[in-house]
């Protein structure tokens, strides 16, 4: 099932070290406000991730389901980095370009593309980049009429006549190298 | 007192309002702003699963912006997910060298340095620690006794940073509430996570957390938030979540800024009143008088 079993190689490795000290008591599980909708309860992803059960995580709906609301983070008896390693599950998932998680990573994409084009973010432009890379009709529908009553209000940033406009691609090529050359610190920071 | 502040993408775009009434706010009551020049986007939820580098430098250029203005002074932020973004930049740049050379390295390509000099503040710290209602009560100009209003914190500007309030009890906002002579409508959801981007990316998911809020806030007069988010979630897609809920759950939703603006006088177009998606009837006629 794993693609290798060593611990340093092992895509699980920096968030197996995350949660090693987990004694299952259910904190956060307790605690989360999503857990409902999850397939996987949060605690029930520790353990399937410390015995490395990547196949089986990558289908699962529960990181993506986590809002960053930091409560089992807080809870924790054992001081944990939930948040943290939901979120490195996120990237994971994201890296892999799993199938199930295309539409979340598309938004979570386009959003970054947005930013590294014009260094803030374009309401208008980023939802359609969404939508085009979607490509599933329904998407679009869910958002127009509450896109219909902000534009109505003005509160979409059309980037008409926009005052500043500050291109990140420097910054995000210099990260992009780094993250190339180093790709386990960025993980092990989280462990500090 | 003197701020840098970062108003964020939101607050630019969907949360003008917010914008406007902290704006407005503040100078009421004699602090200073200083918009960052040139900030950009700290990042949002996005950057952090796809490179944590990444999100930490997004944020760090902004903090390095502010250090090149002036040599000293806090950085004031209204959104409680930039808030959160770049406090974890500030907290690495002070405590941990290593990630504040990577940090600096991914800096240099746009030539900046951030150091991580003075502090990040959330909007409602300085609202509830430094003005504080002992300081705002004096600038009312009248009284909002009658309303009943729900203060709803959210998560990211309580967690995981507890900075100046209870992050599972929080009360920073009740006396800032009642400074303003309406009453705060006693509840335990002040706290809980409203779904943050879930009403974009699994919307069924997100649309539940923001029924049961609203829910919790029925008997009240107005829910108030301190994030943008939250804002929008509770104001923008309170219709869609009541036809879901199968009952009518719209209630009309400030920004916290925005009711410590009418106390004090301050005109509804001052405020941005006029851009909220939600304001009942009987709350607008008490409201804007
Ligand atoms: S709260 Fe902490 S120790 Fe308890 S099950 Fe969850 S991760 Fe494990
Ligand atoms: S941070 Fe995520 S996993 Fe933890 S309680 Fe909140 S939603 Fe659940």
């Amino acid at each position: 099932m794993n693609q290798s079993n060593e611990p340093n190689t092992h895509p699980l490795a920096a968030i197996q070290s995350m949660v090693r000290a987990c004694i299952q008591c259910g904190t956060c599980t307790g605690s989360c406000p999503n857990a409902d909708e999850m397939d996987l309860t949060p605690r029930h992803m520790w353990r399937r991730v410390i015995m490395g059960h990547l196949d089986r995580i990558m289908t699962s709906r529960t990181f993506i389901l986590c809002s960053d609301c930091y409560t089992c983070t807080l809870r924790c008896p054992r001081g944990l980095p939930l948040t943290d390693a939901m979120e490195m599950l996120k990237g994971i998932a994201f890296a892999r370009q799993e199938k199930k998680h295309r539409h979340p990573r598309h938004f979570y994409e386009q959003f970054l593309a947005t930013v590294r084009r014009h260094g803030r973010i374009r309401e208008l432009e980023f939802m359609s980049r969404y939508f085009t890379t979607v490509r599933n009709p329904m998407v679009p529908l869910r958002f127009a009429p509450m896109g219909l009553k902000l534009i109505q209000k003005g509160k979409v940033e059309l980037g008409f006549g926009h005052a500043t406009d500050t291109p990140l691609a420097p910054l995000f090529d210099k990260v992009a190298a780094m993250d190339q050359a180093a790709p386990e610190s960025a993980a092990e920071e989280d462990q500090a | 007192m003197n701020y840098f502040y970062y108003p964020g993408c939101s607050l630019t775009g969907s949360a003008r309002e917010y914008d406007l009434a902290t704006r407005a706010v503040l100078a009421a009551a004699g602090a200073t702003l200083t918009e960052i020049d040139d900030w950009t986007c700290c990042g949002a939820s996005a950057a952090a699963p796809i490179s944590h580098l990444l999100s930490l430098s997004l944020s760090a250029r902004n903090l390095a912006l502010a250090e090149g203005m002036a040599s000293d002074g806090d950085v004031l932020v209204p959104c409680s997910a930039c808030y959160l973004n770049l406090k974890k930049a500030h907290t690495v740049l002070k405590t941990d060298a290593d990630g504040r050379a990577r940090i600096n390295a991914a800096l240099s390509a746009v030539n900046l340095t951030a150091r991580g000099r003075g502090r990040v503040r959330h909007l409602l710290d300085v609202l509830a620690t430094d003005l504080g209602s002992g300081g705002l009560a004096p600038l009312m100009a009248r009284s909002l006794s009658g309303l009943s209003v729900a203060p709803y914190y959210g998560c990211q500007c309580l967690r995981p940073f507890v900075e100046f309030d209870n992050p599972e009890r929080p009360v920073s906002m009740a006396p800032l509430i009642e400074a303003t002579g309406a009453d705060v409508f006693a509840w335990e959801m002040g706290a809980r996570c409203c779904g943050a981007a879930l009403v974009n990316t699994q919307p069924e998911a997100g649309l539940k957390r923001v029924a049961a809020i609203l829910r919790a806030a029925k008997g009240a007069d107005l829910i108030v938030t301190v994030c943008p988010m939250c804002q929008i979630n509770l104001d923008a897609w309170q219709a869609k979540a009541s036809r879901i809920a199968g009952e009518d759950l719209s209630i009309s939703v400030l920004y916290l800024p925005q009711l410590l603006g009418l106390a004090m006088g301050l005109s509804a177009e001052a405020l941005g009143l006029n851009l909220n998606l939600v304001i009942l009837e009987g709350v607008r006629e008490k409201i804007e008088r």
